[in-house]
């Protein structure tokens, strides 16, 4: 249970905290800080383990912390403890102060207390006791890693689960007070088949937040036989020939490429450092006409949806790209302060030891009028990327991503499985480039690392048909 | 609570359970970092963290685990109530015992141990370095990412047969990635990071001078043809690749199926046999070193490859068990007990005539690709099949002219580049993740324009 014990001059998770909260944030606006943010957190996370036909490893975890941020002008001071009690929260606060070395209080900004608590916890106290047991998560795991073993060719099967349940209080001199609860669960599936000289793997991951029951209702069947039946394609596929070819990028992952190689050049900290090509684009082309991108947080049950961000603001849905023209930026508070971007409720953290930052949350390429056959038989010599694996975007915007299932398309057909293959490109030079939409959009789980953290995401397209892209291979 | 006492509340509320076989590691740490945008100060960061981890056995003698921040009496009872009961789902199939080796003797070295400069002081230094770097070439505009930090930690680890160690550190770290830009030229951008055991440690002008170097060496690139190349690694690089794919001297990886060695793998032939290779976590150079790992073994140098041939495997105190021998000092605490490298040291062994000496980074004219860093090694790399096809930033040597190259991958087999191993050069050198020359392998593929 999210619960602590009852302390004076502590904060209390299920209790009201309003008191102390507005004591600590008068205590830095009286010390000359612009601005005063608190946000605490308490955890109860736990991670199961399914290897062959045994579990091999339950790991339970709990904690409490809080962040402190304070802003003087356009910069700031970020303290994080363990200290949940009033001394340790003001020393934060101290020294937070301190960092930034206010010494002109003269210009005071207003702090009128806390404004009425919005608590979105309400309906959620309940998740912990409808989340499976270990016992039920165990069951179920290893009924995964049996129906993975389809042949004698798997020699590893490996099945993981994590829950974390995370408690959040959000107060901050602007008025704001919330509290949130959020779950999110996310189960994996990997194999390794291998046949003399013959390698190949497999995985699939799959999640959801705030649906405690999700996990019972998954269909282990069909996840194995999905995560098998990729591994067995793979297993004696030949290298691809490097080159510079069109490819179709599947859905649901396949718009991993977009998060990455796109979206993180939309997000305020990338124009706080001058680092994206695409700062000074609003309302120009930056994409081919058919590419209608959004980033949002409210898709029921999906991965990266939150009721409220880390900084206390509801998400909003932000269209960022529309007809291939680029409409909106994802923006925090630092990045409304310091580029003058309107926040979009994607201030967001990994946990109460990071600042929040700029973040993606639900992002992916809507849907076009296309099949996904439209799109394969437009190509006489290409490439069909089924499924990715991971990837990464360079400092100037340069990807690179890891094709994990990659078949060839030879006169409009698909024909033979390929590994080893990577995509390779800049943002601006492939986004004009995505010319054909199909119309069969679909979202897939993923965390994301960045200045803030690891925060649970979406990624999601249809599939998509790229003119012209670099392929690396042998 | 310091860490005796957290000993002795963690034995009273065990007794009080009546659980009689526990263990423990916990780190306490103050870290302190800032970051600058064109003099300003950007943002500002101060950490105080602790985290133990807790271990106990059951009646069966299976194991079960519990992490947490909480450190209060309350918490502590918590987590041991909380591993008591992931106890009853212990892996029946691979005990985990105490390490054998938790109460030998480790070897305590100079900690040397820094003090707190202090947030104003880090300030002071990086805008200074910050401005020294924009000021060292009129194409470097910005220093978009940089940090500045020092950190101070303890770690302990102590279980209820009395093993307790503990040992205190600091450590200081400055990264400067610079971006250079020229017009009708794409931006590039290159960097550099320097620790040390404090501030007064890090020599700030080598790290200005190198970032520099590197970022407006590639302000005059072009992109290489796609084909099979010469191929010389830095020694980071070169590190990057061998860390890559330590799973191959991982006895964890090997009883888990996704490492390319097997348990009877030790003696087979990897490379040539010019290449030594060795774990030195204790090693002189090496910052960030521990005299003794998750599970309290002490931490010594193994021997990983012996002229081209495995000669070790890295263990925990469960798979030592399993192979036999004894645990090495690379284990995590957990309920399954992951294995890792510390400090990998690379270097030319005895019997190395049949190395191309004439292949010397600084000096031959002959075509190669020479591979400074490599880059998105988690996307890259599939260490289970020992692939891997990575984004590097390099220059292509030709005709004796050096030009960056504009944006290339290398693939390749891991198998394949060890054998393939030409020269190994004479000198060493120091980086973050360990100690390597420079390393020529012939014909990988590199993609760049098609």
């Amino acid at each position: 249970m999210l619960s602590s014990q009852i302390k004076s001059n502590e904060i209390v998770f299920g209790s009201c905290n309003k008191d102390l909260l507005e004591e600590i944030i008068f205590y830095g606006m009286g010390l000359g800080a612009d601005f005063v943010e608190i946000f605490i957190e308490n955890t109860d996370n736990s991670s199961v383990l399914a290897e062959e036909d045994f579990i091999t490893s339950v790991s339970p975890s709990f904690g409490k912390g809080a962040g402190i941020r304070i802003f003087k002008d356009k910069k700031d001071g970020f303290v994080s403890t363990n200290d949940l009690t009033k001394h340790g929260l003001m020393r934060s606060v101290s020294q937070a102060v301190e960092m930034l070395d206010i010494t002109d209080n003269k210009k005071r900004e207003v702090f009128n207390g806390l404004d009425k608590f919005r608590d979105y916890s309400l309906s959620k106290k309940k998740w912990i006791n409808e989340v499976p047991s270990i016992h039920e998560i165990s069951e179920k795991l290893l009924l995964s890693t049996k129906s993975l073993k389809k042949n004698n060719k798997i020699i590893t099967r490996k099945g993981s689960y994590s829950r974390n349940l995370q408690e959040v209080i959000i107060a901050s001199s602007d008025g704001t007070y919330a509290s949130d609860i959020r779950l999110h669960q996310t189960v994996g599936l990997n194999v390794i088949a291998s046949d003399a000289q013959y390698r190949s793997s497999g995985s699939r991951r799959f999640g959801s937040s705030g649906m405690p029951k999700e996990f019972r209702i998954w269909d282990h069947e069909q996840a194995a036989n999905d995560v098998f039946e990729s591994s067995m394609n793979m297993l004696y596929a030949d290298y691809v020939d490097a080159g510079q070819m069109p490819v179709v990028l599947a859905n649901k992952f396949g718009g991993v490429i977009f998060h990455e190689a796109c979206g993180h050049l939309l997000e305020t900290t990338q124009i706080e450092r001058g680092t994206t090509p695409f700062e000074n684009k609003l309302n120009e082309k930056i994409a081919h006409k058919s590419v209608t991108a959004i980033d949002e947080g409210i898709s029921e049950g999906s991965f990266g949806s939150l009721s409220v961000d880390d900084e206390g603001m509801e998400p909003e849905k932000s269209v960022l790209i529309k007809d291939g023209i680029l409409k909106k930026f994802i923006s925090d508070r630092a990045g409304e302060l310091r580029t003058g971007h309107k926040r979009t409720g994607s201030g967001r953290r990994q946990n109460y030891s990071f600042a929040a930052a700029s973040r993606m949350r639900n992002t992916y390429i809507a849907q076009g009028e296309h099949s996904k056959e439209d799109l394969i038989n437009s190509i006489s010599d290409g490439l069909y990327c089924k499924s990715m694996g991971g990837g990464s975007v360079g400092a100037t915007g340069q990807f690179n991503f890891a094709v994990e299932e990659g078949y060839l398309i030879k006169n409009g057909k698909l024909t033979s499985p390929v590994k080893g293959a990577t995509l390779i490109g800049e943002a601006k030079e492939v986004m004009p480039k995505i010319s054909m939409c199909g119309n069969d959009l679909e979202l897939a789980p993923g965390f994301c690392g960045s200045i803030s953290g690891s925060v649970n995401v979406t990624v999601g397209q249809p599939h998509i048909k790229v003119d012209s892209i670099t392929v690396g291979g042998r | 609570m310091n860490s005796r006492e957290i000993t002795t509340q963690i034995s009273k509320a065990a007794d009080f359970l009546n659980l009689k076989k526990w263990d423990y590691g916990a780190s306490f740490s103050n870290d302190y970092s800032v970051q600058v945008d064109k003099g300003d100060a950007k943002q500002l960061k101060a950490s105080q963290k602790q985290i133990l981890t807790l271990r106990v056995w059951n009646e069966s003698n299976l194991v079960g685990i519990t992490t947490t921040s909480d450190i209060s009496e309350s918490g502590i009872k918590k987590a041991l109530n909380q591993a008591n009961i992931a106890s009853d789902f212990g892996n029946k199939n691979e005990r985990t015992e105490f390490s054998p080796l938790a109460k030998d003797d480790i070897e305590v070295k100079d900690a040397k141990k820094r003090n707190p400069v202090g947030i104003k002081k880090l300030l002071t230094l990086l805008r200074e370095a910050e401005v020294k770097l924009l000021k060292s070439h009129e194409s470097i505009k910005s220093v978009p990412y940089n940090g500045l930090s020092e950190s101070f930690y303890e770690r302990v680890y102590a279980n209820s047969d009395g093993a307790f160690r503990s040992y205190t550190k600091s450590q200081a770290a400055l990264y400067l990635y610079a971006r250079a830009e020229e017009k009708n030229k794409k931006p590039r951008s290159s960097g550099s990071v320097k620790l040390g055991y404090g501030v007064e440690d890090i020599d700030i002008e080598s790290c200005i001078k190198d970032a520099c170097n590197k970022t407006i060496s590639h302000l005059n690139y072009s992109s290489i043809k796609t084909d099979k190349y010469l191929i010389c690694f830095s020694p980071e690089s070169f590190l990057t690749i061998i860390n890559a794919f330590s799973s191959m001297f991982n006895a964890r990886s090997i009883l888990d199926g996704v490492s390319l060695s097997n348990k009877n793998s030790i003696g087979e032939k990897l490379s040539t046999v010019a290449l030594n290779i060795y774990d030195d976590g204790l090693h002189e150079k090496n910052i960030s070193s521990s005299p003794f790992d998750g599970e309290g073994t002490p931490t010594k140098r193994l021997c990983l490859i012996n002229k081209g041939r495995i000669e070790n495997f890295i263990h925990s105190e469960s798979t030592a068990r399993i192979f036999k021998t004894i645990p090495t000092g690379h284990a995590g605490l957990g309920s399954k007990v992951s294995v890792s490298p510390d400090w990998i040291v690379v270097e030319k062994s005895e019997e190395n005539s049949n190395l191309k000496t004439s292949l010397d980074h600084s000096t031959y004219e002959g075509e190669f690709v020479y591979i400074e860093e490599l880059n998105a090694i988690h996307a890259g790399v599939r260490a289970s099949q020992g692939s891997f096809s990575l984004p590097f930033d390099g220059w292509h040597y030709k005709n004796g002219k050096k030009i960056s190259i504009e944006s290339a991958t290398v693939a390749g087999d891991i198998k394949y580049l060890l054998k393939n191993i030409v020269n190994i050069e004479s000198s060493q050198e120091v980086t973050t993740s360990g100690i390597s020359p420079h390393i020529w392998v012939d014909e990988l593929s590199i993609t760049g324009d098609a």
